[in-house]
Parts: structure tokens; C-alpha cells; sequence
């Protein structure tokens, strides 16, 4: 491979990664409120047919991003309500709205199936855009791509600096602490998981417009990137940057399964699309093991050298998930 | 307000009644006819004979997966994999006829044999998703997912690769058995099979049996509800939830057995045809009890049925089932959650 | 400023929590509020710190009505409450549970946070790293934090909820003398306490709470037996101690060691012998709870042997289910959580617990068995109820019901933690039927009376560190209090020594 392509590749793996950020920035805005918004997948199929037709029937991008946020926000709203109001199983509201969300795209996309439409054009940022390497690698994408790297920054900044922020992590950690802090919690989780689910909601559209321009339906190849968002978000352990982290180091290797293909000619081009899910199970178990019994009883038996570091280890990569996500809080008691 | 038989009667027809009304819109707004529609995904299911016994050779997978998922809903699980574990076994079942559909066994015996790798395959990837969850501490959901995936990629590179049509391989699946190993059905025009239609109806009674008057279930039971709590009394947690994937498992490999060996005579790219996750659907429908669950199931699979013709005849999308299932599913959610809330706001009137 | 109650009621269901309560408290005082478990003082303290409204009643600050809506209206108008359990944020830097809640504007001023925490722990003698995570810090330092809060916030009146339990001597003496300064500073500090020996040593008024009801009020100097009577409006029978000859051993530890990412027990060695009870003192977190779970395999031992029964049989690597086959049974504090499965019904629970015989559920059977264990542990609720709708001390006597008949060891968590004086007394009467039947008994509370009561012998935890077996006589509520601060280990040693 040539170095330009190289340049050239990784270039696509960030602007592929800009969707995935919006879901996984949103997703974990909702969770350290204290919500699971597990209608992700579903979510993001309907905003990305939901876009695109707003975009299609209005000529306008703007209007069909907007349209996604609203998607997004709407789908997040009945999750809010089933579970901070109705206190139902976010599970099993989550994965309800993921399937109808789901099977809604593709009977309302129908019509506008295969149909061209408009979408976003590249934005070089003059200048910066010039400096060889660093320009094209960061300073030749589209605006969305742009607004992905704001994000990451901004939700670490909002969530470590302000005084809002502050209070956000402490919704879904300690909602009880947080309410004699003053916090209207249920409000402020309604506030948080509809706004985490607009801006995961823009993730349909970044696709629709963007990077898989288009609706194609079942042929989409957008059944199965909300489990992923979900699975980065863990993986991310609720913190911007490690999330941000996981959604690139997920493009890349996704970008790698394309760029080795034509090395493995009798591999159906389907196995090696799938290699990012085996990948996501792998990362999922190196966050999560460390809090095995077997595994704390077989260290038990270690020399305690090796023992403290192997604990220490996995303690780095394990991932904490608020204290109080997914448990309904009442004022009163 | 009380917590009757016939409010729960009430709340259930109010979201059989909101799911319609919010699908009907649905439908409107595309500029259909929604009578037109329902018209004719009820003519698909009930039509005619020959669409209602199609009605029934797709309950016979969709009530073996509910049987399945009420094991590991009543554990606490979320068996997403299940989808994964129909694939396993359509491939093992299909592995076992590839094996014996040339040796001089009676054809009975190589169905048998065919249905008992279906199992094997069943259980061997639950097992993987619940040892992933027991020992990995990786939510079943996200792994059962992947697992799903990687099922989907094996059974492709199968049927492109290893076993492809002699010539060119084909997304119309492998090279169909020879007719004598066909499941024997009804009629000779009809797909319904007698033998894969008594496997399901023995599977939801060994669940009804299992989950509500044994020792097992109660103990399946008490890990579901608080698995700590549930080992501090003596119950063996983690194995009682390898138990109950297992279960699960097989009675998905046995789906999958069915639709290899019964119903497509060959293994097709997308075999699970999405009967694990409608049938997570109707075991949360039913609320995890079993008795309501071969109705239910039924009337998901007249759905889906009922559907396919949606596309040819009125250009509508056949995804509209899961639409009316989602939405009915969703009321139900909410119908509960009121009513909770109701039944809690007049305890503290008291 | 004068604070008065004023006819406060409020009911919950069928329970009259507070009674029409008055109650006068003038400025620069310490007013101390007693009462069992379930005397409504929690009900009262929460209408005054605005998490309840009252069905009735109004407060007063210097004869002027006020209205509290909500904790964070509480703060505003001065009141800050700290609770028993402190509501704070963990995984937070102590700085940002600081200054989590003081109005202002998007950014926080960090460093004029910085500034006045420090300040005001200087001013208190309080030694709190600002960047330590809130998780690092013991129940007492979290209590030091959450007072600085809301002094930092502009509280005039302060409420503190059983602040004593899971503290060390040392810190609590820290926290009564901040309170007096607090109290010469004209605050007003609502001391709310079941346990008479603080009261007594800390406030100049108290008032006592029994069901409900204000049953009586008075000043310092008090009449330790008039304010008894008060609290349990009678004679309060404690049973009588009862020492048991040593019996076989049970459990027997030598050199053992227990593990965990914040903290390393070692170096215990310990002999149990059958009918004897061990209470296990310790501040919150100094490795008392790790090791009691050890002894039940619910954790892996580090090292060291960890044997049962006279004949020293080894048990390391054996899980809890093993141990429950060897007799030993281990009751949870988190009963609802960690004892007791909610959804199941108390005969379910017996029908799991019997070891049943065949596959099919005998209902008859289980009906019957529920019947007879309900009625002789005296458990209200019946076959059917579901245990989460059962009252605590309900719950704690299901638990005791479900153990095996059976047991040579039962391993229990503060056996009677938010339990009404009649449950505990009957609690610990059952517990000690078992003894007298053989079983030993290896429990942990942080209620230093509660061990001193109860237990034959006392082990002492400090910061992993544990005492040799004291004999229970040679000790007293300071004495005890100290050891678990940390102070007289030397003299422990010399003892142990000689």
C-alpha cells in the first residue's frame, strides 16, 4: 500500500468514526444521568431513513439532520417516560423500541428506497488543509466530521468542568446526593436521556448523508452499528475520550477487514464484515472480566507480586458504569 | 382501581386497541389504505388453507424459541443469542444430513439424527454466550449479539464455501436433500409436518411443566430475581444459568433442525429468518407466563405470514408486522407501567 | 435564632409516624433527639430537612413561619441535614462533592473552593485531602466532608442522623467538639441518636421520641434511668449473661491472610469453639467484613489455613456451598439484597431452603412447614406473602427461620442493624437458643453496646490489623471505641503477651 493511501484510509477511518462518536457521546450522556437507552440500534436506522427523507423532500441538510436529532429525541423521550415514569425495565423497553424502530425505517423508508438524494460535500479547511500529512488526515473532511472532534472535547469539558456537567455524573452515580444538591432528578434525566438521544440520533443522518449517502433498506449495512455503540460506550468506560477512543480504534480495524480482503479472495466479503463483532465480544470481556469471582479466586492463589499486578492491570482497563444506572429513584423515601 | 383479572383485561385490550390505532396512522400517513392492509395480511393468514398451514409451519419454530426464552427470562437472561443458536443448529442439523444422507440408514433415523445435531449445535453456542456471561462478565445481550453475527458469517462462508452448490454457489442456499429425507408432512402439497409441530407443542408443555411445578423452576426463579440472595440459600447460581442457556439452546437447535430439515430441505443464508428476536417479543408480551404463549406466538406468526404478500400487492413494506408487534409490545410495556403506578398511588391513598 | 416545631403529624398508611410534635429549641444549643428504632425520629428530622411534607404543623424561625419544600430549599433557608448513610458521590474528588450544589455560575471557581475547604477543615481540625476520591475516605471522614459542605453553604441549624455509628472514638470525639464549637458559635445542632451514652456526653437538652409521640423533654444534667423509661416506656429486660463452657472447636484459623485491592488482612489466628460467640468491632472498611465473608469461603482466603471442626479439617479454596455442607451459615446485613429473594413468597423460600426430595414442588408440604416456622419464630405475615412486603425485623426473623436446623457456625452481619428493641431482643434470644445448642456464633456490628451485650469474646479490627481474642469483661464502651481508632493496641500485645 502506498503511503498515500494509507493517509488517504485513515482519513475515511475518522470520518467513518464521526457517527459512531454522536451515538456513543449521546449514549453516554444518557447513561451518567442514570438511563439505558438500549433503542440504539433501532434508533439510528430510523433517523438515518428519517434524514434522509426530510433531506430528499426539502432539499435541505440541515433540515434532514434536524430531522434525525428529532428522531433520536423523540424515540429517547419514550424511553425516558417508560422508565423514569413508569419505572419499567430499561432493558425491555429498550429493546422493544430497538426492534420497532427498526422494522419503522424499513417499511416507512420503502418509497424512497435506492433513491438519490443530497449530501454533505467536503469542507477543506483552507490553509490548515495545506500542511502535508496532519492536512489531510484532519483538515479534509465534511463538517460533520469537524463536529465529531468538537464533541469528544465538549462533552469532557461539560462533564469535568461545569457545573452542570459536575451534576450530571452525580445523577446517575448518587441520585439521592444529588437531589439535596438541588437537582430536580427526574427532570434532569428526562432533560439528559432526550438529549443524549438527539445527539445520537444525528448518527442516522451522518450515515444517511454522509458517509453511507443513501437509503437502501435492509441492504443498508446499518442493522447491527447501535449494538456496537452500545458495546463502545461500555467499552469506553462513560469517560469522552476512552469512548472516543473505542469508536476509532473500532473503524480502524473495520477499514482493515476491507483494506485485507482482496488478500483472502475465498473469504466471503460477509465473514470479514462481521470480524468487528467477535472484536467487540474480546474488548467487552477485557473491561468486564476483572470483576469474575473465578478469576479474583484463582489470583487469590497467586504469589502476591504478580498477583497485585495482573489486579492492577485489569483494574486499568476495567470499567465502572454509574452506580445508579438503570435504578429508578423516588423522592420521597 | 383494582388489581382484577379484568383490569389487566382492560389494560390489555386498550394496547391491542392504541398499537392498531398508532399503526393504522402509520399506515395513512404513507398515503395507503389501511383497511386495504390489514385485508390483506388477514387473507395471507387465513386465506385459504394452504396460508393458514403456512401459519402454523412458522409457529412451529417461533413456539420452540419462546419455549426457550421463558427458561432464560425466568433466570434473569436476556438470550438476544438465541437468534444465533437456530443458525447453529440449522448448520449442525444440515452438517449431519451431509453426513448420513448417503449411508444405508433408514430416513427416519437420519432426520433423528439430523434433529439431535441440531441440539448439539443449539447448546453448544448458548453454552458460549453463557459462559461468556459467567465467567467473562459479558452481558449476554452484547455477546449473544456478536455470537449472532458470527452464526450469520459461518453459515455464509458454509454455503459459499465448504458447501456450495456444485458450479457456482448461490444465495438460494446449499443443494437440496434427496426427497426421501424429507420430513414427511401432511399432504404431499402441503409444507406442514406433523412431527415438527408435536416437537413444539411438547416443548411449551415441558416449559409450562418445568417453570411452574418443579423444584427446578422455583430455583430458576429465585436466581432470576436476585441471583446473590439466591446462592446465599443454597442454589448452585452460575450453573442454573449454564442450565438454562443450555436448555434454551437446544430447544433453538431443534428450531433450526426443523426449518434444515422440514421446511427449506437445505441450508439458506438467512435461516433464523428473525424467529428468535419476535419470539423474545412474545415471551415479554405474555410476561414470561407460558400458558398465553402458544396464542400469542401463534398470532405473531399469522402476522408475519400474513405480511409477505404486503410487498406484491400493495407495494408496502412486509417489516409492517413488526410493526404492529413493536407497537402492541410497547402499549403492553406502558399499559403495565400505568397500571403499577395506579395500583401504587391507591395502596398509598390507603 | 429560636427554632420551634410546632404540632408536626404526619401518617404513613396506617402508621402514625409523628404525633403532633412541638418541640422549642433556643440558639446555641445542641438538642439532642432520642428514640428506638421507628419512634419517628427519622419522619421528623426529614419533614425539618424538607424531603416530607407534613399532613400538619408548621416550623418557625424566630416566630416567623417558614415553608421547606425540598432539601435544597432546607439549605437555603439554612438547614443542613447529614444523614446516616452520607449522601455523596464516590468515584468524585472530595473537592467536586464539595462544591456540587453551591449556586453560581456554568464554571465552578475551583480555587476559591480550594481555599475555603481548606480553611474551614483548619478550622476544624479535619484533615481531608481535596483531590482524594470521596470512595478512599472512611465513614467518618465522609461525615467530616459532607459537614464542611454545608457549613461552606451557610448552615445555621444542623441535623445529624445517628452520626456515631461505624466511627472511631477518635473521630468521634473530632466531630462532638466541632459540634460544641459550633453550638458556642450560636448554631443550633439537632442530635438525633438511639444511644443515650452520646447524648448524654454531648447535648444540653434532650428530648425523647416513642412512637410517634413527644413523650418528654429535659436538660443536662439527665436522669440516665428517667430518660430509659421514656425511650421504651418500661423496665427494658436484658437477658441475662450466660457464659457457655467451651465446647469443640468449630473454626480455627492460623496465619490468615485476606485480600483486597484496597486493603490486606493478615497475620489472624483465631480459635472458635462450639456454643461461644465472637463479636468483631471495627470501624467501617478496617477488614472485618472481608474476613467475616472468608470464613464462609464467600471470599478466597490470601493465605494462611483456614479450618473447620475439631478435627482441623482444611477448607481453603472451598466455596460457600461446600462450607454450608460443613454447617456454616452466614446472615447478611442487605437482608432484601443478599439473604431474602424479593418476588418469592415465604413458602417458596422454605421449599427452597428444606433441601427438597424429588422434582415436583409439594405445595402441601411446604404450606404446612411455612405454617409451623411462621409460628414458631413468630413472623408476621403469612405462607404466601412475598418477603419484601414483611417489616424489617420480620425479615431478619424469616432469615433466622430458614437456617438449617443444624448449623455448628453462623457468621452474621449486624445482626440487628435498624431493628426496633423488641426484634432485637428477640432476634438475639434465638440466636442464642443456638448456642446453647452448640452453635457458635461470629458476628460484626458497629453498635459497640450490641457487642458488648452480646458476645463472649471480642476481635478487634483496625485498618486490617486484628487484635488477639479479648475477653469481653475486661472492656468497656470507651475502651472499645478506642481500640477501634487505632488506640492501647500496645497494651493489647503485652497482654496477649503475657
Amino acid at each position: 500500500m502506498t503511503g498515500d493511501a494509507l493517509l488517504f484510509g485513515l482519513s475515511g477511518v475518522l470520518s467513518a468514526s464521526a457517527p459512531l462518536l454522536f451515538g456513543v457521546i449521546g449514549e453516554t450522556i444518557t447513561e451518567k444521568a442514570g438511563v439505558s437507552n438500549l433503542a440504539m440500534n433501532g434508533m439510528i436506522l430510523l433517523s438515518a431513513m428519517g434524514g434522509f427523507a426530510a433531506s430528499l423532500a426539502t432539499g435541505s441538510l440541515a433540515l434532514g439532520f434536524l430531522a434525525g436529532a428529532a428522531i433520536g429525541a423523540a424515540v429517547a423521550a419514550v424511553v425516558a417516560f417508560t422508565s423514569i415514569t413508569l419505572k419499567q425495565s430499561q432493558v425491555a423497553v429498550g429493546y422493544v423500541l430497538a426492534m420497532l424502530c427498526r422494522d419503522l425505517a424499513y417499511f416507512l423508508g420503502n418509497p424512497i428506497m435506492g433513491m438519490n438524494g443530497p449530501r454533505l460535500t467536503l469542507l477543506p479547511i483552507p490553509g490548515l488543509s495545506a500542511i502535508p500529512l496532519l492536512g489531510t488526515l484532519l483538515f479534509r473532511h465534511d463538517i460533520v466530521t469537524y463536529a465529531s472532534f468538537l464533541l469528544i472535547v465538549a462533552a469532557w469539558f461539560y462533564m469535568e468542568r461545569t457545573r452542570p456537567g459536575i451534576m450530571l455524573r452525580g445523577l446517575g452515580e448518587n441520585p439521592r446526593a444529588a437531589y439535596i444538591r438541588g437537582a430536580n432528578v427526574h427532570r434532569q434525566r428526562y432533560a439528559y436521556t432526550i438529549a443524549g438521544g438527539a445527539i445520537a440520533g444525528l448518527a442516522g443522518p451522518i450515515y444517511s448523508l454522509s458517509v453511507k449517502a443513501g437509503w437502501k433498506g435492509t441492504i443498508s449495512g446499518l442493522d447491527g452499528i447501535g449494538w456496537i455503540v452500545l458495546a463502545i460506550t461500555i467499552f469506553g468506560g462513560w469517560k469522552p475520550f476512552r469512548a472516543a477512543l473505542g469508536a476509532y480504534f473500532f473503524s480502524l480495524l473495520q477499514w482493515l477487514g476491507l483494506v485485507l480482503q482482496p488478500l483472502m479472495p475465498n473469504v466471503p466479503s460477509q465473514v470479514l464484515q462481521v470480524a468487528p463483532f467477535p472484536l467487540m465480544i474480546l474488548t467487552l470481556l477485557l473491561v468486564n472480566v476483572g470483576n469474575a469471582e473465578w478469576l479474583e479466586r484463582s489470583l487469590a492463589r497467586l504469589p502476591e507480586a504478580v498477583r497485585r499486578d495482573i489486579a492492577r492491570a485489569l483494574s486499568a482497563l476495567n470499567a465502572t458504569p454509574p452506580a445508579a444506572l438503570g435504578v429508578p429513584f423516588d423522592e420521597d423515601d | 382501581m383494582r388489581d382484577s383479572k379484568s383490569t389487566r383485561l382492560v389494560f390489555g385490550a386498550g394496547s391491542v386497541v392504541l398499537a392498531l390505532a398508532l399503526t393504522t396512522a402509520i399506515i395513512a400517513l404513507t398515503g395507503n389504505d389501511p383497511i386495504a392492509a390489514y385485508r390483506n395480511i388477514a387473507q395471507g393468514a387465513a386465506g385459504s388453507p394452504n396460508v393458514a398451514a403456512n401459519v402454523v409451519v412458522s409457529w412451529v419454530p417461533l413456539l420452540l424459541v419462546v419455549s426457550g426464552v421463558l427458561f432464560t427470562f425466568t433466570v434473569g437472561l436476556w438470550n438476544i443469542g438465541i437468534e444465533g443458536q437456530i443458525t447453529l443448529g440449522a448448520i449442525f442439523a444440515t452438517w449431519a444430513m451431509r453426513l448420513l444422507q448417503d449411508s444405508a440408514m433408514a430416513p427416519g433415523w437420519v432426520i433423528a439424527a439430523s434433529i439431535a445435531a441440531g441440539i448439539l449445535g443449539g447448546v453448544l453456542w448458548a453454552l458460549l454466550a453463557g459462559a461468556l456471561k459467567t465467567f467473562g462478565g459479558v452481558n449476554e445481550i452484547f455477546g449473544g449479539l456478536g455470537l449472532n453475527f458470527v452464526a450469520t458469517a459461518l453459515n455464509l462462508w458454509l454455503i459459499f464455501g465448504p458447501w456450495k452448490r456444485p458450479g457456482v454457489a448461490s444465495m438460494s442456499g446449499t443443494l437440496p436433500f434427496a426427497e426421501r429425507l424429507w420430513m414427511p408432512t401432511v399432504s404431499p402439497q402441503s409444507r406442514l409436518a406433523p412431527v415438527p409441530l408435536g416437537l413444539a407443542l411438547a416443548a411449551i408443555a415441558i416449559a409450562f411443566t418445568l417453570l411452574k411445578g418443579t423444584y427446578f423452576g422455583l430455583r430458576l426463579k429465585a436466581v432470576g430475581r436476585n441471583p446473590t440472595s439466591a446462592y446465599r440459600l443454597g442454589i448452585p447460581t452460575w450453573q442454573h444459568m449454564m442450565l438454562s442457556f443450555a436448555l434454551c439452546g437446544a430447544f433453538a437447535g431443534v428450531a433450526g433442525a426443523v426449518q434444515v430439515t422440514s421446511v427449506y430441505h437445505r441450508l439458506i443464508p438467512s435461516i433464523s429468518s428473525g424467529y428468535g428476536y419476535t419470539g423474545l417479543m412474545v415471551a415479554m408480551l405474555v410476561n414470561f407466563s407460558p400458558a398465553a404463549a402458544a396464542p400469542v406466538a401463534l398470532f405473531f406468526a399469522a402476522l408475519n405470514v400474513g405480511a409477505i404478500q404486503l410487498p406484491i400487492v400493495l407495494k408496502l413494506d412486509s417489516s409492517l408486522a413488526g410493526v404492529i408487534q413493536g407497537f402492541l409490545v410497547l402499549f403492553v410495556l406502558v399499559g403495565n407501567g400505568i397500571r403499577t403506578r395506579l395500583l401504587a398511588r391507591r395502596k398509598g391513598a390507603l | 435564632m429560636n427554632i420551634e416545631l410546632r404540632g408536626i403529624s404526619k401518617r404513613f398508611g396506617a402508621v402514625l409516624a409523628n404525633d403532633a410534635i412541638s418541640l422549642a429549641v433556643p440558639p446555641a444549643t445542641i438538642q439532642g433527639i432520642l428514640g428506638e428504632n421507628g419512634a419517628g425520629k427519622s419522619t421528623l428530622m426529614k419533614v425539618f430537612s424538607g424531603f416530607i411534607q407534613p399532613d400538619s404543623g408548621q416550623i418557625l424561625f424566630d416566630g416567623e413561619p417558614i415553608h421547606i419544600a425540598s432539601p435544597a430549599d432546607a439549605i437555603r433557608l439554612g438547614i443542613g441535614m447529614l444523614h446516616q448513610d452520607p449522601l455523596d458521590f464516590p468515584p468524585f474528588q472530595v473537592i467536586d462533592d464539595f462544591l456540587l450544589g453551591r449556586p453560581g455560575g456554568l464554571i465552578p471557581d475551583r480555587k476559591r473552593a480550594l481555599r475555603e475547604f481548606r480553611e474551614l477543615s483548619a478550622r476544624f481540625d479535619f484533615s481531608l485531602s481535596p483531590e482524594a476520591r470521596v470512595a478512599s475516605l472512611t465513614v467518618g471522614e465522609r461525615q467530616q466532608l459532607e459537614i464542611l459542605r454545608l457549613l461552606w453553604l451557610g448552615a445555621k441549624v444542623l441535623i445529624l442522623d445517628e452520626p456515631t455509628t461505624g466511627i472511631s472514638q477518635a473521630q468521634k470525639e473530632k466531630l462532638f467538639a466541632a459540634l460544641r464549637r459550633l453550638a458556642a458559635e450560636g448554631m443550633t445542632v439537632f442530635f438525633v441518636s438511639h444511644k443515650l451514652e452520646d447524648v448524654r456526653s454531648l447535648c444540653g437538652r434532650a428530648a425523647v421520641l416513642r412512637q410517634g409521640a413527644l413523650v418528654g423533654a429535659m436538660e443536662a444534667p439527665f436522669d440516665d434511668e428517667r430518660l430509659v423509661r421514656m425511650m421504651f416506656g418500661k423496665e427494658v429486660p436484658l437477658a441475662e449473661k450466660t457464659r457457655p463452657a467451651p465446647g469443640k472447636k468449630v473454626l480455627t484459623i492460623k496465619t490468615g491472610a485476606i485480600d483486597s485491592l484496597r486493603l490486606r488482612v493478615k497475620d489472624v489466628n483465631l480459635e472458635v469453639r462450639a456454643g461461644e460467640t465472637i463479636g468483631i468491632a471495627g470501624m467501617e472498611g478496617s477488614g472485618q467484613d472481608l474476613f467475616l465473608r472468608a470464613c464462609g469461603g464467600l471470599v478466597e482466603p490470601a493465605g494462611g489455613q483456614f479450618c473447620l471442626d475439631e478435627d482441623e479439617r482444611p477448607m481453603n479454596g472451598s466455596t460457600y456451598h461446600d462450607y454450608m455442607r460443613s454447617g456454616v451459615t452466614y446472615l447478611p446485613a442487605a437482608r432484601l439484597e443478599k439473604g431474602l429473594v424479593p418476588g418469592l413468597s415465604l413458602s417458596e423460600h422454605y421449599a427452597l431452603a428444606g433441601k427438597p426430595r424429588g422434582v415436583f414442588i409439594d405445595r402441601a408440604e411446604a404450606q404446612a412447614r411455612s405454617a409451623d416456622l411462621i409460628a414458631s419464630y413468630n413472623i408476621k405475615g403469612r405462607p404466601d406473602s412475598a418477603v419484601e412486603s414483611l417489616s424489617g425485623g420480620n425479615q431478619q426473623r424469616a432469615l433466622l427461620s430458614l437456617l438449617p436446623s443444624a448449623s455448628s457456625l453462623i457468621l452474621v452481619e449486624h445482626p440487628t442493624r435498624g431493628l426496633d428493641i423488641e426484634s432485637t431482643i428477640y432476634i438475639w434470644g434465638k440466636l442464642k437458643e443456638r448456642c446453647a445448642a452448640g452453635t457458635a456464633i461470629l458476628f460484626i456490628s458497629s453498635d459497640l453496646d450490641e457487642i458488648l451485650q452480646y458476645s463472649d469474646k471480642v476481635l478487634v479490627f483496625f485498618a486490617g490489623k486484628v487484635s488477639p481474642l479479648i475477653d469481653t469483661e475486661s472492656l468497656n464502651v470507651q475502651k472499645l471505641g478506642e481500640l477501634i481508632g487505632g488506640i492501647g493496641w500496645e497494651t493489647l500485645k503485652e497482654a496477649a503477651r503475657a
